[in-house]
C-alpha cells in the first residue's frame, strides 16, 4: 500500500481519462465526419479531462502526505497516558515519540520497550493505517470526481484548448517561481542570521577590523579563544587572490578571444574552441589540488633559488590557478562580444586600408569594449566566489599582508572552515559565516547586475 | 530621367519585329568597354566563389574623372565585380579572381602587390552607412591617421574639415565633431562615409548601392554630390535604381547572369538600347 502505487494508479486514471475525454468529444460532435463542429481538436478534449483528473488529486495527495505525520502525532500525543509523561521534559517526550514511531516501523529503540509504550505504538500504527487508506479513498475519490467534471463539461462549444493551454501556463509558472522563491529564502536565511551575528558583533569591528581569530570559547573554562572578528583581512586576501587571477585571465583570455575570432583559420576554430572550453569543464577540485601539490611547490622553489621566503601555501599560486581557470570565461565571453562587432565595421576599415591589425585594435576593440569589460566583471565576479582553489592552496591564516608570496585566506575560506566540523549553531563565530556569506553576495551581486547592465547596452547599440 | 523612359518605349516601339530579331541575343559584350584616358582596365576578370562562377570574362574601363554606373538583375555579379577593384574580395573565404586588373599600369592582383596600400588609392563606399563606432572627427582621421597622411594636429584639423566640405557635410557637422558618427542620420551616416574615403585621397571612389538605404532627399543630396567628387576622382557605383544610374553616370554597365552584357553611354543605353536582355531589363520586363 505504497503511495507510489497510488501515483501510478493516478496516471492509468489520466490516460483513462484522456481516451474517454476524446471519445467524448468525438461522439459529442456527431462523429469523425463533424469533426470541425468542435472548438479544439479531440487531443485538446482529452488531455483537459487528464489534467481535471490528475491535477486535483496530485494536489491533495501532496498536501496529505506533508501534513499526514504531524497530526497523526498531535493525536497520539493527547492520547498518552499520563504514567508515561511523568516527570518527563518536553525534549524527553519527543525522544519517546521518536522511539514510539521506531517501534511501529519496526525499527531500532533506544531504550528498553513497555507494555505501555508498545500498546501507544500499536495505537500509532493502526492510526496510520486508517490514515493511508483514507488518503486512498479520497485521492481516487477527486481523481474520479475531475474525471466526472471534465466530462460533464464536454461538449462542441468548450474551449479546450485555451484552457489546456492556460492549465500549463500556471504550471511553468509555479515552477519558475519555485526557482525565484527558492533564491530569496536562501537570501533572507543569510540576511537573518546575519542580522543575529551584528548584534553581538558590531557592523563597525567587522567591516573595519584588522584582526580575525573566530574561535570562540565554547566553555567558559576554555582558554586561547579571542574571537576577534574584523574581516580586513580577509577582504584583502579575497581582493589579492582575485586581482592576481585576473592578471593571468584577461590577458590570456583575450589574446586567445582575438586569435579566435579574427585570425583563426576555421579549422583550427573548430579546435581551439571546445578544447579551452574544456577547462571551464574541470572540476575546481582538480584546480584545487594542482594548486597545491604541484604549482605552489614550484613557485616555493622557485622563489627559494632567488633568495626570497616563500609561503608554502601562497596567494601567488592560488592566483595563479584560479586565473587558468578563468581563462575560458574571459575568452568565450569576449568572443561572443567581437563576433557582434558587425562585418561591415571591418568592411569599412580594410576599404580605407587599414591592415588586419589596425582594423582590430582601433576599431573592432573599442566598438567591443563594453561587452569585454561585462565580461570581466562577470568573471571577476566568479574569482571573488571561488572556494575550492584557494581552501587548498591559499591557506588559512588571515594576514594582513601585501605580499603575494606570504599565505592569505579568503572570505569563501572562512566560510568553509566556520561551518565544517561540530558547531554550535548560536554562537557568533558560526554565524559570522552567514555575515561573511551576505558580503560576498552583496559584492557578487551588484558586480553582476553591472556588467550585465554594460552587456545589454553594448548589445542595443548594433541591434 | 521619366521623359528618357517615355522617350525610349516610344522607340522600341516604333522597332519592327525584324530589328528586334536581328539585334544579338549572345553573351559577348555590346560596346565599346574602352575609353581614351582610363585609370583603371579590367580585362576577361573571371570570378569564382569556390566551384561557382559569378563573373565570366569581364571587361572593362574605368576612365578619369567619369561616373560609370553597374546596373543588373539581382545576383548578376555587379557587387562582385565592384569588390574585385579594390581587392575586398580577399576577406571572402574561396573566391579566387582571374583575369588582368591594372591601376595606371600596375596589376593590382600581381604577387608582389600589397592590397592594403591599393585600398587606400580605391575607396569604398557601402550599402548600408557603416560610421565605426567612434566620434565625427575621429571617423574622418581614421584613415590619415593609419596611414600618417599629416605630420601635426593642426594638418589633420584641416584634412578632416575638407574632407568634410567636399562630402558637403561640414556645415552640419563642424558645432559637433566629438560626437558619435552613429548619432548622424543615415544621409549624412553616408556622406560622413564618403568624407572618411575622400580623407585618405583616393584616386577611384567604389559605391556599391550607396543610397538604397536612404530617404530621396538625402539620396538627392548625395548624387549631387558624386557628380561634383568627379572632378577629382574616378567612380564606380552600383545601382539598382535605373533613374539613378542615369542621373549621375556618363557610362552605363549591363550585368546579367554574371556576363557584361553591354556597355555605353549612358544617353545611349537609356534610349537605344542594342541588346535584348539589356531593352528587356530597362524597359522593367524583369529584374
Amino acid at each position: 500500500m505504497h503511495s507510489s502505487t497510488l501515483l501510478i494508479l493516478l496516471l492509468g486514471l489520466m490516460a483513462l481519462a484522456y481516451h474517454f475525454g476524446r471519445k467524448r468529444a468525438i461522439s459529442s460532435a456527431g462523429g469523425i465526419a463533424r469533426i470541425n463542429t468542435l472548438h479544439s481538436l479531440p487531443a485538446y478534449y482529452g488531455l483537459y479531462a487528464a489534467l481535471w483528473a490528475g491535477i486535483p488529486a496530485m494536489l491533495l495527495m501532496a498536501l496529505w502526505s506533508g501534513f499526514q505525520n504531524e497530526i497523526l502525532i498531535a493525536i497520539l500525543k493527547s492520547e498518552l497516558p499520563p504514567s508515561l509523561m511523568d516527570g518527563l521534559s518536553t525534549g524527553q517526550v519527543g525522544l519517546m515519540v521518536n522511539d514510539i514511531e521506531n517501534l511501529a516501523s519496526g525499527a531500532i529503540v533506544s531504550g528498553s520497550v513497555t507494555p505501555e509504550m508498545q500498546a501507544v505504538a500499536d495505537r500509532y500504527a493502526q492510526l496510520q493505517r486508517f490514515a493511508d487508506w483514507a488518503m486512498w479513498l479520497a485521492v481516487l475519490a477527486i481523481a474520479v470526481g475531475g474525471m466526472g467534471y471534465a466530462w460533464s463539461r464536454t461538449q462542441p462549444r468548450m474551449r479546450a484548448r485555451n484552457r489546456v493551454e492556460n492549465i500549463f501556463m500556471v504550471i511553468l509558472v509555479v515552477f519558475s517561481s519555485i526557482a525565484i522563491l527558492t533564491t530569496l529564502g536562501i537570501v533572507l536565511s543569510v540576511l537573518f542570521e546575519s542580522l543575529r551575528f551584528f548584534q553581538s558583533i558590531s557592523p563597525l569591528e567587522f567591516f573595519f577590523g584588522t584582526l580575525w581569530s573566530p574561535q570562540t570559547a565554547l566553555r567558559a573554562d576554555q582558554v586561547g579563544a579571542s574571537g576577534a572578528f574584523g574581516a580586513v583581512p580577509l577582504f584583502t586576501g579575497t581582493l589579492m587572490v582575485s586581482a592576481i587571477a585576473m592578471l593571468v585571465a584577461v590577458p590570456i583570455g583575450l589574446m586567445s578571444a582575438i586569435y579566435l575570432s579574427e585570425y583563426a583559420p576555421r579549422r583550427v576554430r573548430s579546435l581551439a574552441k571546445p578544447t579551452l572550453e574544456i577547462l571551464a569543464g574541470v572540476p575546481t577540485v582538480v584546480y584545487g589540488f594542482f594548486a597545491a601539490l604541484s604549482v605552489a611547490p614550484l613557485i616555493r622553489e622557485l622563489g627559494m633559488s632567488m633568495g626570497f621566503s616563500v609561503a608554502s601555501e601562497s596567494a601567488l599560486a592560488a592566483g595563479l590557478v584560479m586565473g587558468i581557470m578563468i581563462i575560458p570565461f574571459v575568452s568565450s565571453l569576449s568572443e561572443d562580444v567581437i563576433n557582434a562587432v558587425p562585418q561591415a565595421m571591418r568592411d569599412g576599415s580594410y576599404a580605407l586600408g587599414a591592415t588586419q591589425s589596425e582594423t582590430i585594435w582601433r576599431v573592432i576593440i573599442p566598438a567591443a569594449l563594453p561587452g569585454i569589460v561585462g565580461g570581466i566583471l562577470l568573471a571577476v565576479s566568479r574569482a571573488i566566489g571561488e572556494t575550492m582553489i584557494v581552501v587548498m592552496a591559499a591557506g588559512l591564516a588571515a594576514n594582513l599582508t601585501a605580499n603575494p608570496l606570504d599565505s592569505v585566506t579568503t572570505v569563501t575560506v572562512q566560510i568553509v572552515t566556520l561551518l565544517t566540523g561540530d558547531q554550535e549553531f548560536d554562537s557568533p563565530k558560526t554565524m559570522a559565516a552567514f555575515a561573511l556569506g551576505l558580503t560576498l553576495f552583496a559584492v557578487t551581486l551588484t558586480l553582476n547586475v553591472i556588467a550585465l547592465h554594460i552587456v545589454r547596452k553594448y548589445r542595443e547599440q548594433y541591434e | 530621367m521619366s521623359t528618357t523612359v517615355e522617350a525610349m518605349g516610344q522607340r522600341v516601339g516604333a522597332m519592327s519585329a525584324a530589328e528586334l530579331s536581328s539585334r544579338p541575343d549572345s553573351r559577348a559584350t555590346v560596346g565599346d568597354v574602352t575609353v581614351a584616358n582610363p585609370r583603371m582596365v579590367c580585362r576577361e576578370v573571371d570570378v569564382w566563389y569556390g566551384s561557382k562562377q559569378a563573373i565570366k570574362g569581364v571587361s572593362l574601363d574605368i576612365g578619369k574623372n567619369e561616373v560609370v554606373s553597374m546596373i543588373g538583375p539581382s545576383g548578376c555579379g555587379k557587387s562582385t565585380f565592384l569588390r574585385c577593384l579594390n581587392r575586398m574580395n580577399d576577406t571572402i573565404d574561396g573566391c579566387r579572381v582571374e583575369g588582368s586588373i591594372q591601376l595606371d599600369g600596375q596589376d593590382i592582383y600581381d604577387k608582389g602587390l600589397d592590397p592594403v596600400p591599393l585600398r587606400a588609392q580605391v575607396g569604398m563606399v557601402f550599402q548600408k552607412p557603416n560610421p565605426f563606432p567612434k566620434s565625427i572627427y575621429e571617423n574622418v582621421a581614421y584613415g590619415p591617421r593609419i596611414h600618417g597622411l599629416t605630420n601635426n594636429k593642426a594638418e589633420l584639423d584641416a584634412l578632416v574639415e575638407a574632407s568634410l566640405r567636399k562630402a558637403g557635410l561640414w556645415n552640419e557637422v563642424k558645432d559637433r565633431l566629438d560626437q558619435p558618427g552613429t548619432g548622424l542620420s543615415g544621409g549624412q551616416q553616408q556622406r560622413l562615409c564618403i568624407a572618411r574615403t575622400i580623407a585618405v585621397s583616393p584616386e577611384v571612389i567604389l559605391m556599391d548601392e550607396p543610397c538604397s538605404a536612404l530617404d530621396p532627399i538625402a539620396t538627392a543630396i548625395v548624387e549631387e554630390l558624386i557628380d561634383e567628387l568627379r572632378a577629382n576622382y574616378s567612380i564606380a557605383i552600383v545601382t539598382h535604381s535605373m533613374q539613378q544610374a542615369a542621373r549621375v553616370s556618363q557610362r552605363t554597365a549591363y550585368f546579367h547572369m554574371g556576363d557584361l552584357i553591354e556597355v555605353g553611354e549612358t544617353n545611349e543605353i537609356f534610349t537605344n538600347p542594342r541588346h535584348k536582355l539589356t531593352e528587356d531589363y530597362i524597359t522593367g520586363r524583369f529584374g
